[in-house]
């Protein structure tokens, strides 16, 4: 099989490899870099459960090929767990149940954190619409978009 | 699943994209946002042997305002169209779909050239560029050539596209000042693809319908525009006009029966699209309330 060279970042830390065209980025994280954080549920867009950040914003990684993300800065739920940038929103999620099985929570925060950082007050239906395309087969999104909400005005507290 | 194995190459320019395509021929695609093409790739219901990534070339993005026309390069992602004040300010009717195109990351990707070249009859911005009347910029190898909306939606996912052609750019015109949008859609999830939706352009004339485009989506194979509004444009408006138009729109219907909706519920969703659009863009909340007594 043909492979392409690529190189990018992932979490801050430089990344080269060689990769087979049709192979995804959650796929990659997960099987060469084994950051398995980032689940795969649908691999069709759906369920949201794949979503990381490339160049700061978030994506479906699902959705995006290695080859497309080369010369790109990639963050997985690994690294805004370990820079601390998360740490207050899993906080408000594990306080407020918000996560059960927990196959949704990676994608959860990625987007949660994603509305937080454009919103910093968002409204309960702001929250919901941003969550829109993050499938929770467990909690019934009430506790999430609680979560989200004590997040957001806790930190406006702070600022 | 996982997308059957294909080769890939990165376009370095407009040229060297449609150079490729020739070459290819019907073995290849082309590769925008890829929110519509990785799903089909993943799902095997699409295994072409060559994509050709044309995501880097900026020359197909960005939007440019110019005397009555508003250009939009078509690797312009919806993400940019709902944040665009060029947008909001020139052609309202686009930002307002945009918002319900997908969910945010999706949007981040998803191109609006990706999105008409696909040509879902459930998608919002084909029937957007049938009501604001706009016309697709397409290049091949022999040059550029222009299709007006209306002619270039052909049927589900197909398109006026030759296999060798990229579509480029959109140009649209300005609506009038003092026209009217009405954007409104019925969904089961937010962002989802709608059961059935209207994008609308009205010039309001008056107390009365100077012009009035609407264009609905999810409702045939393509996007398709109301002749019903003839009922409508340049009368006083009422109740029993409003009957007339929705008894006609009904007639000219052929809804599909799916798993998304049933035909009968599809006919109803178009006959209420029909009634609070004209209540809303003429401001007159007590015909909405008449016309579903
Ligand atoms: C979960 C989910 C929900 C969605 N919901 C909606 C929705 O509610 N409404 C909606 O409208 N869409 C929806 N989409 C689809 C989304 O809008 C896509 O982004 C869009 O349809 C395709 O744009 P793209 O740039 O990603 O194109 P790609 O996926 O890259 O390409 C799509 C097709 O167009 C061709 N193509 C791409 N660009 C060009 C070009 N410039 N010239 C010629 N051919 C080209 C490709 O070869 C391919 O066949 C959804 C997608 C997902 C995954
Ligand atoms: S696995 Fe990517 S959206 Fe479901
Ligand atoms: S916690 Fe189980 S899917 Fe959300």
């Amino acid at each position: 099989m043909t492979t392409t060279r690529i190189a990018l970042t992932v979490n801050g830390e430089s990344v080269s490899a060689d990769v087979p065209a049709r192979l995804n980025l959650a796929d990659f994280v997960r099987d060469q870099l084994g950051l398995t954080g980032t689940h795969v549920g649908c691999e069709h867009g759906v369920c949201g459960a794949c979503t990381l950040r490339v160049d700061g914003e978030i994506v479906r990684s699902c959705l995006t090929l290695v080859v497309q993300a080369d010369g790109c800065a990639v963050e997985t739920i690994e690294g805004l767990s370990d820079s601390g940038e998360i740490a207050d929103l899993q906080a408000a999620f594990r306080e407020r149940n918000a996560l059960q099985c927990g196959y949704c929570t990676p994608g959860m925060l990625m987007t949660a954190q994603d509305l937080l950082r454009k919103c910093a007050n968002p409204e309960r239906t702001e929250i919901r619409e941003h969550l829109s395309g993050n499938y929770c087969r467990c909690t019934g999104y009430h506790a999430i978009v609680d979560a989200v909400e004590r997040t957001a005005k806790a930190r406006q507290r702070r600022s | 699943m996982k997308a059957p194995a294909f080769s890939y190459v990165r376009a370095e320019s407009v040229e060297h994209a449609l150079e490729l395509l020739s070459r290819h021929g019907n073995a290849a695609k082309i590769l925008s946002g890829g929110q519509s093409l990785l799903p089909a790739l993943n799902l095997r219901l699409a295994a072409p042997a060559v994509l050709i990534d044309i995501g880097r070339l900026d020359e197909l993005r960005g939007i440019k305002l110019r005397d009555d026309v508003v250009t939009i390069g078509a690797l312009t992602r919806h993400a940019d169209l709902l944040t665009s004040e060029e947008i909001s300010a020139s052609l309202p009717l686009l930002r307002k779909a945009a918002a319900h195109v997908a969910h945010p990351a999706i949007r981040n990707r998803g191109t609006i050239g990706g999105n008409l070249a696909h040509a879902d009859p459930a998608s919002e911005f084909p029937a957007c560029m049938l009501a604001l009347d706009a016309r697709m910029v397409i290049r091949g190898e022999g040059g550029e050539r222009r299709v007006n909306a209306r002619d270039f939606f052909r049927g589900i996912y197909e398109t006026a596209l030759e296999p060798h052609e990229l579509l480029a750019a959109i140009e649209v015109p300005r609506p009038q000042p003092g026209s009217r949008t009405y954007f409104h859609e019925f969904v089961r999830r937010s962002g989802d693809y709608a059961m059935t939706g209207l994008a609308a352009l009205a010039h309001v004339d008056g107390a009365q319908l100077g012009d009035l485009r609407l264009s609905y989506f999810a409702i045939s194979d393509r996007p398709h525009l109301a002749r019903a509004t003839s009922h409508l444009v340049g009368v006083e408006i009422t109740a029993e006009r409003i009957a007339e138009a929705q008894a006609e729109l009904d007639a000219e219907l052929d809804p599909p029966d799916d798993q998304q909706a049933s035909a009968a519920m599809r006919r109803h969703f178009a006959r209420l699209l029909l009634f609070r659009c004209v209540a809303d863009v003429l401001g007159r909340p007590e015909l909405a309330m008449e016309a579903v007594r």
